[in-house]
């Protein structure tokens, strides 16, 4: 296996109002490069904080977090946003889709604000929205698509920049079955290219077909490590 | 109290009043610049109002607070008595009467010792009166040190007198020469007299051989027009011995001149009153719909939890009427405290009495401006008590853009710019209509900016062109100099060459023109007009043009718009000025800026007329060679002068204070009118970022740096800054050629076109972008927010 691309250190995370119990206590963690990591846990248990540390959307209270040899915890906020923006795909719960642009503007914006020439950003997001089924809803507005389809305009969206790192927040949590499957597919396909993803989840089955590796998280601590091997993804 | 108390008095409260609390504690930014912006409207207006009303009928006012007459007579001393002229009171028609108090017609000099004219100037003819500072009528109220106190003291009439509190006036005519100490300056609303002394005085100053005249002041019962003011004149007149009455002045003339002075101030305070009201409706109504908008998912929540529709719009009302009020009533106060030093000004400039705001307008500003914030209010509340529950919870936080915003987007995004700058672009098009309001409020605040800059500059150039008829660096006057101890003596036409001929000699001069004074009839009129006479070259020492030309030779001349009124004369026309049984045609080639009634004409175009030489009216007017120093020009000039009894001083311009109150209340409004644009657009933004906070969330997310988000934000309000200046320039542009000339023509005369071209290209330039500067400045608090806002808060979910 190769060498870890997060490496947490004795992270705690202590929201100052409600100071008395922090959201994580003492975490330490590392996830190695190609590893696909499910974090289960109970509502209110730090899953999110947990991936917006890694996204560098917020800081530890306490301890290190590193990516890829970066120090994430210690970067100001013009160079996260450089961070984000190079190393990280996030991908919400509620899709965070900006309703007034259109599914391939939405899309475009993570390589325009890495300033990609613009013919080879288009035919990347061409690429990716061919991929993911959803090139015909391109001039579409997010509005008007499924769940599950927004959902892959998310995806395609924090694959823009290639970038090494998918983190997803309940990818799953908001749709119905039927959209949820088309999600868990497409999160296994992107795990069998040996893509590294932290998924943050209430689906045991997602968890069972995508993860390598499964994490549980209980009032900010960890309580379980496994590893499993997902089921393979059927073409 | 205790707490439980406490808290069981808060869980009665219904639930609709913890609604509105909890809504404007959750707003606290939109409910201080609610407030706020209602503050600065309800002070404007108050100010504007309070001006208005206040120098609308100074004069009325003075008249009624200080008792004034409406006719001052004066009696032939020796033909009337006492008893008769106070029998005078029964006659017809008279309401009430004051007097008789003895006057005489005197000649002072200026006494030793003046702070600012020479000692024996000749001052002008001066009617005394010997009377007590109050009577029936006509209390005279002193402005500036005290009444009488003792002998040998007089208080002169505020406004036009030429000497200060503590100069002299000698009477070398008058056996033992006596002297008058100025003590006091009051204002008489219907011009009495040109001095006041106390009765004993009279004796001293009564010619020998001769009777004081008696001065008489009524009232009557009808006196609103010139022609009733006749017949009451004459009824008067009627019962003293014929040729009694030897003159008489009505208050229609003092009305009339102190009605000019504040009726240059009425139409510049109504376009700022109105400019300020506009707006201040255009940022509530952008404010309180606003807050609705913002508050769908509230609102949502709101009927969810069981709200009736009416209760919802109760709410939203609320919340904007409790911060509004609370704005208002501090407009009131402030409004009322500004008054003091601004109404100060204006009122010393219309010598009036301040009575403050009236107590009326105190109440109905504060109402007014609330009920059109309740109306503004009123049509989103009900949009809100509309609003269908299931779409106000509807998932996605943000509300959907309209066609126009994703158009927009669309445009925006095709420019060849970097992506955060086009997103900010197209930001303010996904709510075109709050966009185009703050937009409106923007264009007004840079309508005033461009208006008052433009009036405060035109009142200066009209200033310094009115000031031209004092032209020249140094003036040569005809009197020793101030404090020298030379005796004034009488200055002769030989003098009066020398002194040219001194001028001319003298290095440093670069052109001089000698400008006498003469009066004149003119043919088919009666009585006399005043002529002012250029010898020498007079062409760079022209007033402003207003049209046509400068004189240039014999048998023409120009005039102000007010003698051309006098007369009915316009520019072309040849008019005949009479004397001494002949006549000499001038032709009129120019109207010039100037307030007075006289002709200007070179000294050639009266020779026909021979008129005797005055040398006491003529003065020399010099300009002087580039580098030159006009006090040691004078001091050197002066060696040469002074055998001639003439004198060379420095000309100082001269501030006028109805042009410094003008300043000052043009300024304080483009202030007020700037902060409430800025205030407009601080809202907006504000609104925009915090509806779009998710969407910037998602962008920061997905990595636009803490800089590109400010950028972004300014972007947003970029277009709106850039389309405010090119609408609001001109338009200001159009409103100082608008307001301007109704001030002068308030004023009595015409205004010079060079007069009004303020507005040079550097002046437009800074103007164009100050929109811009604007709208950023309210952006940019805003702006610096959405970049420090924490993402993960922003995104997440509920
Ligand atoms: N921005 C925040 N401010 C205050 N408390 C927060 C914030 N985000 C999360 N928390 C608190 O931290 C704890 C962990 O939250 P979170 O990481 O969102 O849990 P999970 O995603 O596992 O449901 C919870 O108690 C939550 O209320
Ligand atoms: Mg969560």
């Amino acid at each position: 296996m190769s060498a870890p691309i997060i490496e947490i250190r004795d992270v705690s995370k202590t929201y100052a109002a409600s100071e008395a119990r922090p959201a994580l206590a003492d975490l330490s963690l590392e996830v190695a490069a190609g590893e696909a990591l499910a974090v289960l846990g109970p509502s209110g248990s730090g899953k999110s904080t947990l991936l917006n540390l890694i996204a560098g959307l917020d800081r530890p209270s306490r301890g290190t977090v590193r990516v890829a040899g970066t120090a994430v915890h210690a970067l100001g906020e013009a160079a996260l946003a450089g961070y984000r923006r190079e190393r990280i795909g996030m991908v919400f719960q509620f899709f965070n889709l900006l309703d007034d642009l259109t599914v391939e503007d939405n899309v475009l914006i993570p390589a325009q604000l890495a300033g990609v020439p613009k013919a080879e950003a288009r035919e990347r997001a061409n690429g990716l929205l061919t991929r993911l089924g959803i090139v015909r809803h391109a001039r579409d507005y997010p509005g008007t698509l499924s769940g599950g389809q927004r959902q892959r305009v998310a995806v395609a969206r924090a694959l823009m920049n290639n970038p090494p790192l998918l983190l997803a927040d309940e990818p799953t949590g908001a749709l119905d079955s039927a959209s949820a499957a088309e999600v868990r597919e497409l999160l296994g396909a992107l795990v069998a290219e040996g893509r590294t993803l932290v998924l943050v989840t209430h689906d045991t089955g997602l968890a069972a077909q995508c993860a390598t590796r499964v994490i549980e998280l209980v009032d900010g601590r960890l309580t379980r490590d496994v590893r499993n091997s997902p089921v393979a993804v059927a073409r | 109290m205790s707490r439980k108390e406490r808290s069981g008095r808060a869980g009665r409260q219904s639930p609709l009043g913890r609604v509105v609390r909890a809504g404007m504690g959750r707003k606290r930014v939109q409910t201080l610049v609610m407030a706020l912006t209602t503050m600065t409207a309800v002070t404007a207006s108050v100010l504007a109002g309070g001006l208005l009303l206040d120098s609308q009928g100074p004069y009325q006012r003075a008249f009624t607070a200080q008792h004034g007459a409406h006719l001052s007579a004066d009696f032939d001393g020796s033909a009337v008595g006492a008893e008769q002229l106070a029998a005078t009171a029964h006659v017809a028609g008279v309401t009430g009467t004051a007097g008789p108090y003895p006057a005489l017609t005197l000649h002072p000099r200026v006494g030793a010792g003046n702070r600012f004219m020479p000692a024996g100037d000749p001052l002008d003819t001066t009617t005394v009166v010997g009377r007590p500072i109050d009577g029936p009528l006509d209390d005279l109220r002193v402005t500036v040190g005290h009444w009488l106190t003792g002998p040998g003291q007089i208080v002169l009439p505020d406004g036009d007198s030429p000497l200060d509190i503590g100069d002299t006036m000698v009477f070398p005519d008058l056996p033992g020469r006596p002297l008058l100490r100025v003590v006091g300056l009051a204002s008489s609303v219907t011009g009495t007299a040109d001095g006041w002394v106390a009765p004993q005085e009279i004796p001293a100053l009564t010619p020998p051989g001769t009777v004081p005249q008696q001065q008489m002041l009524y009232r009557f019962a009808h006196a609103g027009t010139r022609a009733e003011l006749e017949t009451d004149r004459a009824a008067v007149s009627a019962v003293l011995p014929a040729q009694a009455m030897v003159g008489s002045a009505s208050y229609l003339d003092a009305e009339q001149q102190a009605n000019r002075t504040s009726g240059t101030f009425v139409p510049f305070l109504v376009a700022f009153g109105v400019l300020g009201l506009c707006m201040s409706l255009l940022v509530i109504g952008v404010v309180v719909s606003g807050a609705v908008t913002a508050g769908r998912r509230r609102i949502g929540i709101l009927k969810a939890l069981g709200f009736t529709p009416a209760q919802v719009v109760r709410a939203y009302l609320g919340q904007a009427l409790i911060p509004a009020g609370t704005g208002a009533a501090a407009g009131v106060l402030l409004g009322n405290l500004l008054s003091i030093p601004v109404m100060g000004v204006a009122d010393k400039a219309l010598h009036s009495v301040t009575l403050g705001v009236p107590f009326w307008l105190d109440l109905v500003v504060p109402l007014g401006v609330l009920a059109a914030v309740a109306g503004a209010a009123l049509v989103p509340a009900r949009r809100a008590g509309r609003l269908r529950t299931v779409e106000a919870l509807a998932v996605g936080r943000t509300e959907q853009a309209g066609r126009f915003g994703r158009s927009a987007h669309g445009l925006a995004s095709r420019l060849p710019l970097p992506r955060w700058l086009t997103l900010g672009l197209a930001l303010p098009l996904g709510r075109p209509a709050r966009s185009a309001t703050t937009m409106a409020a923007v264009v007004l605040g840079t309508i005033g900016v461009t208006f008052g800059i433009g009036l405060a500059l035109a009142l200066n150039q009209v200033q310094q062109g009115l000031s031209q008829e004092m032209p020249g660096a140094v003036q040569v006057m005809p009197f020793p100099a101030p404090g020298s101890g030379a005796r004034p003596r009488l200055v002769t036409a030989a003098d009066l060459a020398a002194t040219g001929r001194a001028l001319a000699a003298q290095p440093g001069t670069r052109s001089w023109t000698e400008i006498s004074t003469a009066r004149t009839g003119v043919a088919g009129h009666a009585g006399q007009t005043q002529v002012i006479a250029y010898s020498g070259d007079s062409s760079w020492a022209a007033l402003q043009l207003v049209a046509g030309r400068w004189f240039s030779g014999p048998g023409e001349a120009v005039a102000p718009e007010a003698f051309l009124t006098a007369y009915g004369l316009h520019v072309g026309d040849t008019v005949t000025l009479t004397a001494n049984g002949r006549g000499a045609p001038v032709k009129l080639v120019g109207e010039v800026l100037s307030l007075h009634n006289e002709l200007l004409t070179g000294a050639g175009s009266l020779t026909p007329l021979a008129l005797p030489v005055v040398p006491d009216a003529t003065q020399f007017a010099v300009e002087l060679r580039q580098g030159t120093d006009a006090a040691a020009y004078s001091d050197s000039v002066n060696r040469v002068l002074s055998r001639h009894g003439l004198t060379a001083m420095p000309n100082t311009p001269m501030i006028s204070i109805v042009v410094l109150s003008m300043d000052t209340l043009a300024t304080l409004l483009t202030l007020m009118l700037v902060t409430v644009a800025g205030l407009g657009v601080l809202n907006t933004v504000l609104l925009d970022t915090r509806e779009r906070v998710h969407d910037l969330g998602v962008l920061k997310a997905l990595g636009l740096k803490p800089r590109q988000t400010v950028g972004m934000v300014l972007a947003s309000v970029a277009l709106t800054g850039l389309a405010a200046g090119l609408v609001g320039v001109p338009l200001g542009i159009l409103l100082q050629r608008t307001v301007l000339p109704a001030m002068a023509g308030a004023a009595g005369t015409a205004v010079p076109g060079v007069d009004l071209d303020v507005y040079g290209p550097p002046l437009l330039l800074s103007l164009l972008a100050g929109g811009l500067v604007l709208a950023a400045l309210g952006a940019l608090a805003p702006a610096v927010w959405a970049a420090r806002a924490r993402t993960a808060t922003a995104l997440r979910t509920e």
